[in-house]
């Protein structure tokens, strides 16, 4: 028998593609196991309608790590917590091979991230200079996520090409103080409505699994649905060594594949990304159950300071599951 | 590919916390062995070895979307198989 919440999602998210509200969400986030195949079920009918059947691939790199000096509490690149983790920048030698290692998977986006308040002239200088060498042997879409932007920064970035900017929420408004202490949200959204004013597409992504409420998870999912990101990737906390939430459980597999049905039925036509933490909550077979669940998009291989699977176990999944990777789109 | 977590435990400290190895203190009196790093070799299977495994000093490692390096002060660089 099909719980209440899902036959209301089913006309309003499916039929209507009307995204569900905060309350709604707390809903999906509260069904009992029972219920979850059904809710995932629905929240692939979603994205199949509404996205298609395509899967995005991405890689991802960190130009510049550790060292930062903001203290969110999850982070190991944070410079504030006694992490393993040690500063270095990579050259543009090392990161043109990784974005042609990365195309080779038949990937279509390349991230280039960096542990940073914002870019200072260093590193957007570097980022320049490597788009430059990335665009001369490698065809893939270049995305960046340097930390919070003034208007001139954004305006540079998307002079120079750069398709699409990450920058996160991370989690809900009413819990993000708990978890973050140098900046504010607000600092956060500002940087993400500068991204969509200079016509780039905005990726805006969670966190789950720090200690926050089930209300909170569909607060941070609502909020991230006014946004209208064209991207969200969700990430399950690794709790870090050294850091506040290190001592973190991992989240429960099944609460982390209710999260990915509600985000979807938040958001039935965002590309919504697996991202770091999924080995760990979710392993192999909710790998498997998340894509068809509501997720039409994957990093592959590893993260920015820890290792995911290999790229071709996410790869022969796809093939598995009959879901084409998507291909590069030339709109210039 | 990704070196998943082989040769990384080979050495006297553990890459993935850099304790000794065996759970000796190495100053010349030694405690029986233990499992400690039982769960740090499941974690180096997710993880790349932030420590070196010769010597126990914090390691400056890049991770890329297909590999991983580590580098030692003393003991250079150890690059995924
Ligand atoms: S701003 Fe980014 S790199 Fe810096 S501590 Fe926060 S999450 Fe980590
Ligand atoms: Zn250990
Ligand atoms: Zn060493």
């Amino acid at each position: 028998m099909n719980h209440p919440i899902l036959e209301t999602a089913r006309q309003q998210v499916l039929e209507q593609g009307i995204g569900l509200t905060e309350a709604q969400l707390v809903d999906v986030l509260r069904l009992p196991d029972d219920a979850l195949p059904a809710a995932l079920e629905l929240a692939h009918q979603v994205r199949l309608r509404h996205c298609g059947e395509d899967v995005e691939v991405e890689g991802i790199i960190s130009i510049k790590t550790g060292g930062c000096p903001e203290d969110c509490h999850f982070c190991s690149q944070s410079g504030v917590f006694d992490s393993p983790v040690r500063g270095v920048w990579l050259d543009i030698p090392e990161l043109v091979k990784a974005a042609k290692e990365t195309a080779a998977t038949g990937a279509t986006e390349f991230c280039i991230v960096a542990a940073v308040r914002g870019p200072d002239i260093k590193l957007l200088n570097q980022v320049r200079f490597a788009i430059g060498r990335i665009r001369e042997e490698v065809d893939i879409n270049i995305a960046c996520s340097l930390g919070m932007l003034t208007r001139q920064q954004v305006d540079q970035l998307a002079s120079w090409g750069v398709h699409r900017y990450n920058h996160n929420l991370e989690t809900a408004r009413s819990y993000f103080p708990q978890v973050v202490t140098t900046h504010t949200y607000e600092e956060r959204l500002e940087t993400c409505a500068m991204v969509k004013d200079a016509g780039m597409e905005l990726c805006c992504g969670a966190l789950i699994g720090m200690g926050e409420t089930l209300e909170q998870r569909a607060e941070l999912a609502a909020q991230l649905a006014a946004l209208e990101p064209h991207e969200v990737p969700l990430n399950f906390l690794n709790p870090r060594p050294g850091t506040p939430l290190g001592h973190q459980d991992v989240m429960d597999g099944k609460d982390a594949l209710r999260a990915i049905a509600a985000f979807r039925l938040a958001m039935p036509r965002t590309v919504l990304r697996y991202a770091g933490g999924r080995e760990l909550t979710l392993g192999d077979l909710g790998t498997r159950e998340g894509l068809l669940g509501g997720i039409n998009a994957v990093i592959v291989g590893n993260y920015l300071t820890t290792l995911g699977r290999p790229a071709d176990a996410d790869l022969n999944l796809l093939v598995d599951l009959n879901m084409p990777i998507k291909e590069l789109q030339r709109t210039l | 590919m990704t070196d998943r977590g082989t040769q990384r435990a080979a050495g006297p400290y553990c890459g993935l916390c850099g304790k000794p190895a065996n759970g000796e203190t190495h100053d010349g009196g030694g405690l029986p062995p233990s499992d400690t790093h039982l769960k740090c070799a499941r974690l180096l299977m997710l993880e790349p070895p932030r420590f070196c495994v010769a010597c126990g000093r914090r390691q400056k490692v890049q991770v890329s979307p297909q590999g991983w390096w580590a580098s030692c002060s003393r003991h250079g660089m150890t690059v995924s198989g």
